[in-house]
């Protein structure tokens, strides 16, 4: 590089802005993106990004950006985990420094939970959520775009940490007072606090606006003991998140207080108490571990019914365990710190009540099992997941048994015993519910299967790979190896257990190579879906052509049964061919705006300028900010109507009309 | 043929399986430390894990039958003759059947859980035991003796066959001492003190680690507690204080730094390097003892007297 | 056969920013906002108590805290969760004027108790008393602070609904958020006795 190149990068940016190390990685990102910008001018693609996506408030175009937006950082945190992998594979040779391990192990989890187990989510949310319950959108079809944004920002600026200036390392806890400016002058950890802030706001503004669709959006007739399953688990994973994101908020917020305006909520002097923010956090983390794994319980609850061709078993029960779960997952956090002298009384309440939260879960397991019993059991990839999903779980449930179990989890605690188990449960039980419920619902957001025999490929590998994998990190947690150390003494016998680990690892990664494959092979060539219900499915969102008109349902439909899709096609009803052009009515939908995009980029700009404290920039962010919200409050043009007649001529044109 | 290939198919997964697992428990079996516990605490520990993990198996092994068989013989393929009941939804017996499964295998584990977790946070033994304050810093290991007066970095000595009593703290991000085969490991955490008893059966040299991140030298905190026969620790304390030099506060700055050491012993050290006292202990099962330490020794003041001064 | 279908839009009997079918969903919606608000305070209601004797070299609440000021404070903020009811009553009433007038007195009311507040802090700050000092200090500010930002973030709003009521009227949208506002602000009168309380009273008393 030209050397006044860098002379005008170190003029413009200060030494702790752009590190010589990462100039690199920089360059790369930078060519990147000007070859997307120089593909979406050419191709004149500018007001169509604009106009279709930037500024939809389309529930169906938000899950197709989430989903986007979940896969990317589903690869950027598997290319850090494989990173990990390579490292401990090679303790004598590291391939990456300890600063650089200690960054990728932290934004390996991080992106993980936060930008990619819960876009993933919310991506299905988005995309299935309105249709099954008979919804032409979500209750607040723009603070759905807002919450979008604002996610996105926030994924944005927490992978920008990467390449101006580093990422966070204090793993994706953050325990403080590691994460306090004596042990930790970068920025790195304002990174981390600010995008998590950000993303966050966006998430609490997702729960509120799920819990509302569904209690208030359903279709007449929808009681709740009529709900399919995955609307049960978006109710309580909504309200799970309304009670569980403002004690993150507030703990990330003394964080940030602590480095940027001296408050002493956890510095080491001045009286503070790192342990209040282990309380906090916790406080939200464990109702996290149900909000990324209760949906996948609706999904699989879905697929399962639907590929035995069989109602799902005891539905009542299901529900109950369901809402148990959402109660019991409050009164579990300590758990994740035993080890920090609680005392016994605590301990054992906290361990019992863990144990307590097995019970229902160990009963949805047996009711899924019994769902098949009797049915006839389609083996798709969707049902493989389940499939696969099953057992692992079941592992993963009793390795967290052990876990609860106080005395053991003097032993495990933080050891690679318990990576190994939450992996087993996140993996096990949150992936492969997302990618169960992505290959199921795949035609109805895009129109075209997923090819089957490439996800069975791609299956095989995730689920072989995942084995390998973590198997040995259960032997690795017997044998005493702790969690984030970038390299260890071979005295241990840790070596060889650690490289099956990263054979398992690539072979994951292999799994994904193949998916992408997949979805790309499937976009041009795959199958398309003409009927609008290619797996025979049991609800409303079959009812609906693929990919579903912009309005959803030409007329709403009254439900009268629990799964109302499979009861109208027994009795012989079915929305194509049973309304007449004279039923059409004109549809009130939302309206495009630019102000959540705007929002999110002007957050990002805060967070940005406050990751430096260049306040200047943090002042022009935040007039940004307040111009958004105060257009947005003056502006009452928020509706657009479709007419009668254009209605008509789409559902004829989709050969869904009478006559 | 059938019966045949029906026999030797097994064998080509059972054989290595079992090589692999007699390599495992044999050769290299000690390296499991977490399963050769060497103290009572650590054992303790290791037969609650036991029992559980039994516990485990009685549910693992019935659901993975079941799931088999479901799978098997439900799948839809033409001239499947297992019957077919699409709307068979529920089935109350069934249900409360497996409510109480979890219940019944919960209760045999949570029983025993409860029990040894009140029992792990008594001292068995009243009368003096070692004191060993334990302070993390960042990226080492500082143990003082406040009845002996000695310290020592990144190494401890310890009386076999008697409980020892650790008192954590940090002057550093946390972290959690851990000796594997003594038994579980409890968080050090600065401006707060925890208590952890642990006690070896025999003499041995036991390695201990940090479990929680603090920083990049975190890996390298690595400390061996060696166990000796009580007359060879008197013996050795005796040493220390004909031998080593007292820290004084430059040492303790010195330590303060952020790096890694090699072993240190001193024969005393200033009294304000451990900031404060434990937060009490069940000594005996007979209550609470705040444990104070001053320049004649060690006292134990119970809770219950603490109230009315 | 053909297939049921719903009749969209029914018409119903009830107050006007309950009356249109969308509004009434986004009044739901602002519950759940305050349900997420009213654990954000507690978990600084939490913090507070966990600090509250994190004195470090610090002043405890004893020493730092003077009641004139506070007693003002309480009695301005109560006044003004009287006004906004007042200024709602009129809007039933339909009447235009009045609710405009309450409205008003609500959002000086309550400028008044934010004046109050930033005095007294800039006042602990002078004395030497910031939040660097103690985590007790760091947790009085950040709870209070918190409150009195949403306070002044209210009256920001507040003058926004003006400006759209006094262009558009009473139409169901400016009802409900008119409505939605006044239980915004009621909110923060019942966090305010719990922070008299328990940050003050108690401070002062224990």
């Amino acid at each position: 590089m030209p050397s006044f190149v860098q002379y005008l990068i170190r003029t413009l940016f200060p030494h702790d802005v752009l590190r010589p190390t990462e100039l690199g990685a920089d360059v790369m990102i930078l060519a990147t993106g000007v070859i997307i910008v120089y593909y979406l001018t050419k191709q004149k693609k500018w007001l169509y990004l604009w106009n279709e996506w930037l500024t939809t408030v389309d529930h169906k175009k938000i899950a197709v950006m989430y989903l986007i937006a979940a896969v990317a950082m589903l690869f950027r945190g598997g290319v850090d985990a494989l990173m990990l992998r390579t490292n401990l594979a090679l303790p004598t040779t590291p391939v990456i420094s300890d600063l650089e391990y200690n960054q990728v192990f932290t934004t390996h989890g991080t992106i993980m939970i936060f930008f990619m187990a819960m876009p993933f989510i919310f991506a299905l949310f988005n995309a299935v959520v309105p249709l099954m319950i008979g919804a032409r959108d979500v209750a607040f079809p723009r603070l759905n775009a807002m919450s979008f944004w604002l996610f996105a920002f926030g994924a944005l600026l927490l992978n920008i940490s990467f390449v101006i200036g580093g990422s966070p390392d204090a793993g994706w806890t953050a325990y403080p007072p590691y994460t306090g400016l004596l042990f930790n002058p970068g920025p790195g950890e304002n990174y981390y606090f600010l995008s998590l802030l950000i993303a966050g706001i966006g998430t609490t503004m997702t729960g509120v606006n799920f819990l509302v669709t569904t209690l208030r959006m359903r279709a007449p007739g929808m009681t709740l003991m009529k709900m399919p399953m995955f609307i049960w688990a978006t109710m309580a994973t909504s309200a799970l998140i309304l009670f569980a994101f403002p004690p993150l908020t507030v703990a990330l917020a003394m964080s940030l207080f602590d480095r940027l305006f001296g408050s002493s909520f956890f510095t080491l002097a001045h009286g503070g108490l790192p342990m209040m923010y282990v309380n906090l956090f916790w406080l939200f983390g464990h109702p996290e571990v149900y909000i990324v794994v209760l949906p996948p319980f609706g999904i699989f609850s879905e697929v399962v019914a639907t590929f035995s061709r069989k109602a799902l078993f005891g539905y009542s029960v299901m529900v109950v365990s369901i809402i148990s779960i959402m109660f019991l997952a409050y009164g579990t956090w300590v758990h994740h710190f035993f080890t920090m002298g609680a005392g016994p009384a605590v301990n054992a309440f906290f361990g019992l009540s863990t144990m307590l939260i097995a019970i229902p879960t160990g009963v949805k397991i047996f009711n899924w099992i019994f769902t098949m019993w009797g049915g006839r059991i389609r083996l798709t990839t969707a049902m493989l997941y389940q499939l696969a999903f099953i057992p692992t779980f079941v592992i993963g449930g009793a390795t967290g048994i052990l876990l609860a179990t106080v005395p053991a989890d003097y032993q495990l605690h933080n050891t690679y015993f318990l990576i190994a188990h939450f992996h087993n449960v996140l993996i096990g039980g949150t992936l492969f519910g997302l990618l169960s419920g992505m290959y199921y619902w795949w035609p109805k957001m895009f129109g075209h299967k997923l090819n089957e025999r490439q996800g069975q490929w791609a299956f095989w590998l995730y689920f072989i790979g995942f084995w390998v994998t973590f198997g040995p990190q259960y032997l690795l947690g017997l044998k005493g190896m702790t969690r984030r150390i970038y390299t260890y003494p071979l005295g241990f016998g840790w070596h060889e257990l650690n490289v099956i680990s990263t054979v398992g690892a690539f072979i994951m990664g292999a799994g994904f190579v193949v998916m992408v494959y997949n979805v790309v092979w499937s976009l041009k060539y795959g199958e398309k879906d003409l009927t609008g219900d290619p797996w025979d499915g049991r609800t409303l969102e079959w009812a609906l052509p693929s990919p579903v008109p912009e309005y959803n349902f030409a007329r709403i439909p009254v439900v009268t049964a629990r799964d109302a899709w499979w009861d109208m096609k027994q009795k012989g009803q079915t929305l194509a061919n049973s309304l007449r052009p004279e039923d059409m009515r004109t549809i009130e939908l939302p309206k495009n705006t630019p102000v959540p995009f705007l929002l999110g980029l002007a957050f990002f700009v805060v967070g940005f300028g406050m990751t430096f404290q260049w306040w200047v920039i943090v002042a022009f962010g935040a007039a940004g900010v307040v111009a958004s919200l105060v257009y947005s409050a003056f502006d009452y043009d928020e509706h657009k109507h479709v007419g009668a007649e254009v209605i008509r001529r789409t559902e004829a044109a989709l050969g869904r009309l009478q006559g | 043929m059938m019966p045949k290939r029906r026999r030797g198919w097994p064998y080509r997964y059972v054989v290595p399986l079992a090589m692999v697992v007699g390599l495992l428990v044999s050769g290299c079996g000690q390296q499991y430390v977490l399963l050769h516990p060497a103290g009572p605490v650590a054992q303790s520990e290791l037969h609650l894990l036991i029992v559980a993990s039994l516990a485990m198996l009685v549910v693992i092994v019935p659901v993975f039958v079941l799931l088999a068989i479901t799978v098997i013989r439900f799948r839809d393929k033409p001239g499947n003759k297992a019957p077919y009941w699409p709307n068979w939804h529920g089935n109350k017996k069934l249900e409360i059947i497996w409510w109480i499964i979890p219940v019944v295998l919960l209760t045999v584990i949570a029983v025993p859980t409860v029990g040894q977790t009140f029992a792990l946070s008594k001292l068995p033994k009243a009368k003096d035991p070692v004191i060993i304050d334990v302070t993390s810093l960042t990226w080492k290991w500082l143990f003082q003796y406040p009845g002996q007066h000695v310290a020592t970095v990144n190494y401890a000595v310890i009386p076999a066959g008697e409980p020892v009593l650790f008192e954590l703290t940090a002057d550093s991000p946390m972290n959690t001492f851990w000796v594997p085969q003594l038994g579980g490991m409890e968080y050090t955490m600065p401006n707060e003190v925890l208590p952890l008893w642990l006690e070896a059966y025999k003499p041995g040299v036991y390695w201990g680690h940090s479990g929680n991140f603090s920083g990049e030298g975190f890996e390298k905190m690595f400390f061996n507690v060696k166990s000796v026969t009580p007359e060879a620790f008197q013996q050795w304390v005796k040493k220390v204080h004909q031998t080593a030099k007292p820290m004084t506060m430059t040492n303790y700055h010195n330590l303060l730094a952020f790096n890694t050491v090699g072993v240190q012993t001193y024969s005393n050290y200033p009294s304000d390097t451990f900031p404060a006292e434990a937060n009490g202990f069940t000594l005996n099962g007979e209550g609470m003892y705040m444990i104070m330490h001053d320049q004649h020794g060690i006292t134990y003041m119970p809770m219950s007297d603490m109230s009315n001064h | 056969m053909s297939l049921p279908v719903a009749e969209e839009n029914l018409e119903q009997h009830l107050p006007l920013e309950f009356s249109d079918e969308k509004e009434s969903i986004k009044i739901t919606g602002f519950w759940m906002f305050l349900v997420t608000d009213v654990l954000i305070f507690g978990s600084l209601f939490s913090s507070y108590a966990v600090y509250r004797s994190a004195f470090a070299q610090g002043p405890t609440p004893n020493q730092l805290f003077t009641f004139g000021p506070v007693i003002l404070e309480t009695l301005l903020l109560l006044t003004s969760s009287f006004t906004i009811g007042l200024a709602i009553y009129a809007m039933r009433k339909q009447n235009k004027k009045a609710l405009m007038a309450w409205l008003v007195v609500t959002l000086l009311l309550g400028a008044g108790f934010v004046t109050s507040e930033v005095h007294d802090f800039v006042g602990y700050v002078a004395s030497g008393a910031t939040w660097h000092q103690s985590g007790f200090l760091s947790a009085f500010f950040f709870l209070v602070g918190t409150h009195g930002a949403h306070v002044t973030f209210g009256i920001l709003w507040a003058v926004t609904l003006l400006i759209q009521v006094a262009r558009r009227g009473l139409t169901p949208i400016t009802a409900r958020k008119l409505f939605t506002f006044s239980l915004y602000w009621h909110f923060l009168d019942i966090v305010w006795i719990f922070i008299f309380t328990f940050v003050y009273l108690n401070g002062k008393i224990v």
